[in-house]
C-alpha cells in the first residue's frame, strides 16, 4: 500500500518537472510556489526585518556620528579609526574575548567529552548521575553567576572555607584580575550538561562491532579511543567547537554580572559603571558594544565594534564549517 | 541491577565464558576494580555539579549574620527568608513579567516556526539550500551585532522601549534555532505519511495540522521548552529594552538589582536565586525526555 503510493507520487513529480509548457501543470507550479512562500512567510519577514535590515543599518551607522538625539552625521572612517587607534578598552576587550573563546571552548569540549565517556561507562545509577551532571546547564545564567560569586567569595564563601580545611589558601577568584577569567571558566564548565548529552548520544551511536573487532586485535583502551571512537565522533566534536566559539563570542551576562557583583557596587542595573571589574579583566567585546551604544551613546563606535564581532564570528564559523561541510544539513 | 551487570559475561568475551579458573577470576576482579574506579570518579564529579545547589540552599535558610560567616550548615532554619523575598517590592511583578515573556514568546515561536520548518524539510523548491544556510547564519550571529539599529527602531518609531514587547513580537516571525531544530525533527517523518494524506485529499495546511504536527509532538515539545527557558533566562534582552522601567523587569534581570539592594544579605539573595532557578528545574523534571531529545537532536542528527 505504502509502496504503491510512493511510486505514484514519484511519477507525478517527474512528470511535472518534464513538461512545464502544459498549462495546468504550470498553474500547479505557480500554486506550489505560492504555497512555499506562504509557509515561509513568517521567516521571510523575520529575516528581512530583524536580521537583514539591522545588519545594513549597523554598517550605515558605523560611518555616522550619532548620539541618538541629533540626526546622524556622516564622518567617514572616523569611528573606525577611533576604535582601532584610540579607544583604550578595545585591546583588553578583544584580548579577553579571545582568551575566553580559546580556553573556555577547549575546556568545555574536553570535559564534555570526558564526562560523556564516563557516563557511558557507568553501570549503576546512570539516571541519577546523568541528572546531576545535567542540572547546572539549566540554571539561569544570572542565577548561576550570582551563586558562584557567593560561593567563590574570598572571605565569606564556602569554597575558600573548604579549601582552608585542607590547608590551602584559596585565591581571590572574581576579585583578582588573574583569577577572574578562570573563575568564569569554572562557572561555564559547571554548566556543561548540554555538551555531555550531545557527546553521550554520539558515543552510543558508535557501532559496537568496531569495538569487538578492536578487542580481537588486542587493542588497549587508548587505541580503541584513538582508532574507533575518535573518528566516529569527530563531526560532533567539530559541531561542539563551532557552536562553542559562536556562543563564547557573545559572552556577556555572566561576565557582566560577575564583575558588577564582585565589585560590591550596591547600585541596581541600568547604572553606569565601568564594566570589566577587576582591572577590565572581565570586559568582553559584547559588553563594550553595550557600554558604548547604550551608556555613552556613541552609536557609531558601537556599530564598528558590532561589525568587528560579526566579522570574527563569521570568519571562525566559516573556517570551521569548511572542515565540516557535512554539518550543514541542507541535503537529506 | 548491580549484580546482574557484574556477573553477566561481557558480550565481547562470549567465546571465553566456558573456560573457568584463574583467567575468569582475574577477569572478574578486573571488572570489579573497574566498576569501583568509574563510580568513584563519577561520584566526585557529581559532587562538583551538585554541591553549589546544596550550598545555595543551605545559605538561603540561614540568619542574616550567619550567611556572612562562611559557615556551611545553618544553626537555625529561617524559612521566612523565602516569604521576605516574595514580599520585596517588585519581586512578584518580575515574576509575572518573566511568565508573560516566556509563555507568549514560546507560543509565538512555535506557531511561526512550525510551518517554516515544514516547508524547509518537506517542500522541494529552488533556493532551499540557500534558505537553510541563511537560517544557520542567523543562528550563528551574536545578538549584539544588530541590537543598536533594532533598539532605535523600537524606541524611536514604535515607542515601545520600557516594555518587553520588542522581545516578544519578533518571535511571531520565526526563530532560527527553533526552525533548525524542528526541521531536523521533521526530516525523520517518512514522506509516505504526507503523500498518503495528500492522496486522501488533504491540503498542505490540513496535512501539516492533522498529520505532521501530531507526529512531531516530541520535537515541538523540545522547541517549546528551549524557548521557554531561553526567555526565562534572558538577561541581555530585558536589559536593552526594559532597563529604564522596573515595572517591566523580568526575574533574571531583577535578580542582580535584588543582590545590589540587599548587598549584605547573602541569605536573601540565595533564596531569590533559588526562586529564579526553581521553575526551570521543576519544568525540566516533568519534561526531561523531550528536553534531552531536543539537545541530542540539534547536536547529533546534523
Amino acid at each position: 500500500m505504502a509502496l504503491s503510493l510512493t511510486t505514484s507520487a514519484k511519477t507525478a513529480r517527474s512528470g511535472a518537472a518534464g513538461a512545464p509548457r502544459n498549462t495546468p501543470l504550470r498553474r500547479k507550479q505557480n500554486r506550489d510556489r505560492l504555497r512555499t512562500l506562504g509557509f515561509l512567510s513568517p521567516w521571510l519577514i523575520g529575516f528581512s526585518v530583524f536580521f537583514a535590515y539591522p545588519l545594513i543599518a549597523t554598517v550605515y551607522f558605523s560611518f555616522m556620528h550619532y548620539n541618538q538625539i541629533k540626526a546622524p552625521d556622516f564622518v567617514g572612517l572616523r569611528n573606525w579609526k577611533y576604535v582601532f587607534q584610540q579607544m583604550p578598552l578595545f585591546g583588553p576587550a578583544l584580548w579577553n574575548t579571545m582568551w575566553l573563546v580559546v580556553v573556555m571552548v577547549a575546556l568545555r569540549v574536553a570535559f564534555g567529552l570526558g564526562i560523556g565517556l564516563l557516563v557511558t561507562k557507568i553501570k549503576t545509577g546512570v539516571g541519577l548521575f546523568r541528572t546531576a551532571f545535567y542540572i547546572p546547564y539549566l540554571a539561569p545564567p544570572v542565577a548561576a553567576t550570582v551563586a558562584f560569586v557567593f560561593l567563590l567569595n574570598p572571605s565569606t564563601g564556602p569554597v575558600n572555607e573548604m579549601l582552608g580545611w585542607i590547608g590551602l589558601h584559596g585565591p581571590n577568584w572574581f576579585n583578582d584580575p588573574n583569577w577572574s577569567k578562570p573563575s568564569l571558566v569554572l562557572l561555564s564548565v559547571w554548566g556543561i550538561g548540554d555538551l555531555m548529552v550531545i557527546f553521550m548520544a554520539s558515543l552510543l551511536d558508535v557501532p559496537k562491532e568496531q569495538y569487538e573487532a578492536a578487542d580481537l586485535d588486542g587493542a588497549g583502551a587508548w587505541s580503541k579511543f584513538r582508532y574507533v571512537t575518535w573518528p566516529a565522533i569527530t563531526p560532533i566534536v567539530l559541531f561542539a567547537v563551532v557552536t562553542g566559539v559562536v556562543q563564547t563570542m557573545q559572552y556577556y551576562t555572566q561576565a557582566l554580572v560577575a564583575g558588577k557583583l564582585a565589585s560590591g557596587v550596591s547600585i541596581g542595573p541600568g547604572t553606569v559603571i565601568q564594566p570589566g571589574y577587576p582591572d577590565h579583566s572581565t570586559l568582553t567585546v559584547p559588553q563594550l558594544v553595550y557600554s558604548l551604544g547604550f551608556q555613552n551613546f556613541n552609536t557609531g563606535a558601537a556599530c564598528v565594534l558590532s561589525l568587528v564581532l560579526f566579522a570574527i564570528a563569521m570568519a571562525v564559523t566559516l573556517l570551521l564549517m569548511r572542515k565540516s561541510v557535512g554539518l550543514i544539513p541542507a541535503e537529506d | 541491577m548491580t549484580t546482574t551487570t557484574l556477573t553477566a559475561p561481557p558480550a565481547t568475551a562470549a567465546g571465553r565464558t566456558r573456560d573457568r579458573g584463574p583467567d575468569a577470576a582475574r577477569h572478574r576482579r578486573k571488572q570489579i576494580l573497574n566498576w569501583i574506579a568509574v563510580h568513584s570518579v563519577a561520584l566526585a564529579l557529581a559532587l562538583f555539579f551538585v554541591l553549589p545547589f546544596v550550598f545555595v540552599f543551605l545559605t538561603s535558610v540561614m540568619s542574616d549574620g550567619q550567611a556572612l560567616s562562611g559557615d556551611l550548615w545553618p544553626t537555625s532554619w529561617h524559612w521566612s527568608n523565602y516569604s521576605t523575598v516574595f514580599h520585596t517590592p517588585g519581586f512578584l511583578t518580575w515574576w509575572r513579567n518573566s511568565l508573560v515573556y516566556a509563555v507568549l514568546g514560546t507560543v509565538f515561536t512555535v506557531c511561526s516556526s512550525v510551518p517554516v520548518a515544514y516547508a524547509l524539510a518537506k517542500f522541494r523548491f529552488r533556493g532551499r539550500r540557500t534558505a537553510m544556510i541563511l537560517v544557520i547564519s542567523t543562528m550563528m550571529l551574536p545578538p549584539q551585532v544588530i541590537i543598536i539599529p533594532m533598539y532605535l527602531v523600537w524606541a524611536q518609531q514604535f515607542h515601545l522601549s520600557g516594555s518587553l514587547w520588542p522581545l516578544i513580537i519578533p518571535m511571531a516571525f520565526g526563530d532560527a534555532y527553533s526552525i533548525f531544530l524542528l526541521r531536523q525533527f521533521l526530516l525523520t517523518i517518512p514522506q509516505e505519511y504526507i503523500e498518503s494524506a495528500k492522496v486522501d485529499g488533504c491540503g498542505e495546511l490540513r496535512t501539516l495540522l492533522k498529520i505532521v504536527v501530531p507526529m512531531a509532538k516530541p520535537g515541538i515539545a523540545a522547541v517549546a521548552l528551549f524557548q521557554f527557558f531561553y526567555c526565562w533566562n534572558d538577561y541581555f534582552g530585558p536589559q536593552i529594552y526594559a532597563a529604564q522601567n522596573p515595572g517591566a523587569w523580568t526575574l533574571s534581570y531583577g535578580l542582580e538589582s535584588f543582590k545590589s539592594a540587599h548587598s549584605v544579605n547573602w541569605n536573601l539573595t540565595m533564596a531569590a536565586t533559588l526562586l529564579v532557578m526553581a521553575p526551570v528545574i521543576i519544568v525540566f523534571f516533568f519534561a526531561q525526555k523531550a528536553f534531552v531529545e531536543g539537545v541530542t537532536l540539534t547536536g547529533v542528527k546534523g
